[in-house]
């Protein structure tokens, strides 16, 4: 079991409060993964050349201000930078390969978790709902975001393997669910020259639908891809930029529920998790289809 | 359903799903209730579930999972939309869905009667032992797999895979039939197949056009294992 969420505002009021209304959704899935969450947020207030950079470190003494002089310094390039705990966020016109390089170089216990205009990521091991009053997450702003509350079945309960997963930019996945060809797909895209940070099924379908976009797809053809190529039980949803995506396997094994309103669309393994929403008894309730896919434009 | 007696509101919103279904179980014939209406389920699991009295339940929301499992002789209404595995292993009584259901409905119902009014999703019917079952909408996809007796009734269409692998329950499907599963095959209606159906549908309290209906049975070539199959199963 896993349970996952996702908001996506149509309103500006909405959007303010969206990391107050993500909270009680993500609580309520707690019950269903009780070992670690995340939650990526999407929001567009960067100039045109700068990325926003979600990290993380494990050391929860770590010094994030003596870190950040020493990457100003060997990368001389200015960036905004908010730590939050184990978590930071740096806005910067740095390349993500230059920075990338950089951690590998001098700083092994910094993970790089997003990258991208919009996109940052919290996620962490232990009970999500402490996760989220951690990170503050009632006080996010943001277009949309998605959420995962994990029950580790097939890999290590680490914040590495915890979801969301992502891949190139401001591109997130997470999954409710089993695959049973990860490494059929792994092998797959090694031979093309990608590389992983877990041995989490789920991280395999993220550079898998990552990898066609790359080569031209959009995600609703990667999407259209994967249903070809996954092997396994899923409930995917996906966040872009601009958009929110949600997919099920043939066997609808594993739950999802949408709602929508004038002013948002909520998705969410249960319904008992968007029963606080404003608006609910008028919203449009359903359940997606096995291989249909959705998608919600921003 | 219930005889004279009296009604008594329990709110989820203040009390634990766990006591209300233990007023269900233990204080009915105590208090002289007959009616109990629970508001505020915002879709809470296993309402109402392991019911064995004569009683009305309204249940004026939406409801999660397991909602009027194991039913035994009551009479329960939802007034909402149901998540997976409503009225599953029902024994006895009526559970009625206003809304939508979500997968599994009835699943492995044993007898008595299970009416979604809206839609119900994949797996509709599994494993049915002996329950009725009647849908004003839709079904999803592998609806009546492996159903071993009794009667499903499906006004609106069935999603690819109907009936699949099923022994001795029979589906009666007003809308379009999108695929059956392995070893269901349409069959011709009978005069004893309206007779069912318009029985179904009067216990239902529905009204649909018999005359649009069409019969899915089982082929029976699953039944027995067929050595000069070789690899086809």
């Amino acid at each position: 079991m896993c349970g996952i969420v996702g908001l996506l505002a149509k309103t500006e009021s909405i959007e303010n409060d969206l990391g107050k209304l993500i909270v009680p959704m993500f609580a309520c899935m707690a019950d269903r993964g009780p070992d670690s969450g995340g939650c990526a947020f999407f929001s567009n207030s960067l100039k045109a050349n700068e990325r926003k950079f979600s990290l993380y470190t494990i050391d929860p003494d770590f010094d994030w201000h003596a870190w950040h002089r020493s990457l100003q310094e060997a990368i001389g390039v200015e960036s905004r930078f908010e730590p939050l705990d184990n978590h930071a966020v740096l806005i910067s016109t740095f390349e993500p390969a230059a920075l990338q390089a950089w951690l590998h170089e001098n700083s092994s216990t910094v993970q790089l978790l997003s990258v991208g205009q919009s996109i940052a990521i919290y996620k962490d091991e232990g009970n999500p709902t402490e996760i989220a009053r951690r990170y503050k997450f009632d006080e996010m702003s943001a277009s949309h975001c998605v959420g995962h509350t994990r029950m580790a079945t097939e890999s290590a309960v680490t914040p590495a393997h915890s979801h969301p997963f992502t891949a190139g930019e401001d591109f997130c996945l997470v999954h409710n669910g089993s695959l049973s060809n990860p490494y059929m797909l792994r092998r797959k895209l090694e031979r093309e020259g990608l590389t992983f940070e877990t041995d989490n099924d789920t991280e395999a379908a993220c550079r898998y639908l990552q990898w066609r976009m790359q080569n031209g797809d959009d995600l609703h053809e990667a999407l259209s891809g994967a249903l070809a190529d996954l092997d396994g039980f899923y409930t995917l949803l996906m966040a872009t930029t601009d958009r929110m995506c949600l997919v099920r396997d043939a066997f609808a094994c594993k739950p999802a529920v949408v709602a929508e309103t004038d002013d948002y669309v909520a998705i969410s393994s249960e319904f008992r998790s968007v029963a606080h929403l404003p608006g609910i008894a008028d919203a449009n309730i359903f359940e997606p289809k096995p291989e249909d896919i959705y998608q919600w434009q921003v | 359903m219930a005889g004279v007696g009296q009604t008594r509101q329990l709110d989820l919103a203040e009390q634990s799903v766990r006591e209300v279904n233990q007023y269900l179980h233990q204080r009915l014939s105590e208090d002289r209730v007959n009616h109990v209406e629970i508001v505020n389920p915002d879709g809470r699991h296993s309402i109402a579930a392991g019911l064995d009295a004569e009683v009305d339940v309204d249940i004026l929301g939406h409801a999660g999972y397991f909602v009027g499992g194991m039913n035994k002789r009551a009479n329960v209404t939802v007034h909402g939309n149901v998540g997976w595995s409503v009225a599953e292993n029902i024994m006895s009584g009526l559970v009625r869905v206003k809304g939508n259901a979500s997968e599994c409905a009835a699943a492995s119902g044993h007898n008595g009667l299970v009416v979604i009014e809206g839609d119900a999703s994949s797996r509709c019917g599994i494993s049915m032992k002996g329950v009725d079952i009647v849908v004003g909408g839709s079904v999803g996809h592998v609806s009546g797999f492996m159903a071993q007796a009794g009667r499903m009734v499906i006004c609106g269409d069935a999603d690819p895979g109907l009936g699949d692998s099923l022994y001795e329950a029979v589906i009666y499907v007003g809308g379009e039939i999108r695929g059956l599963g392995a070893d269901a095959q349409e069959e011709p209606m009978q005069d004893s197949d309206f007779q069912v159906l318009g029985e179904l549908l009067k216990r239902a309290e529905m009204t649909a056009d018999v005359r649009t209906f069409r019969r899915v049975a089982s082929a029976r070539t699953l039944y027995h294992w067929n050595v000069d199959a070789g690899q086809e199963y």
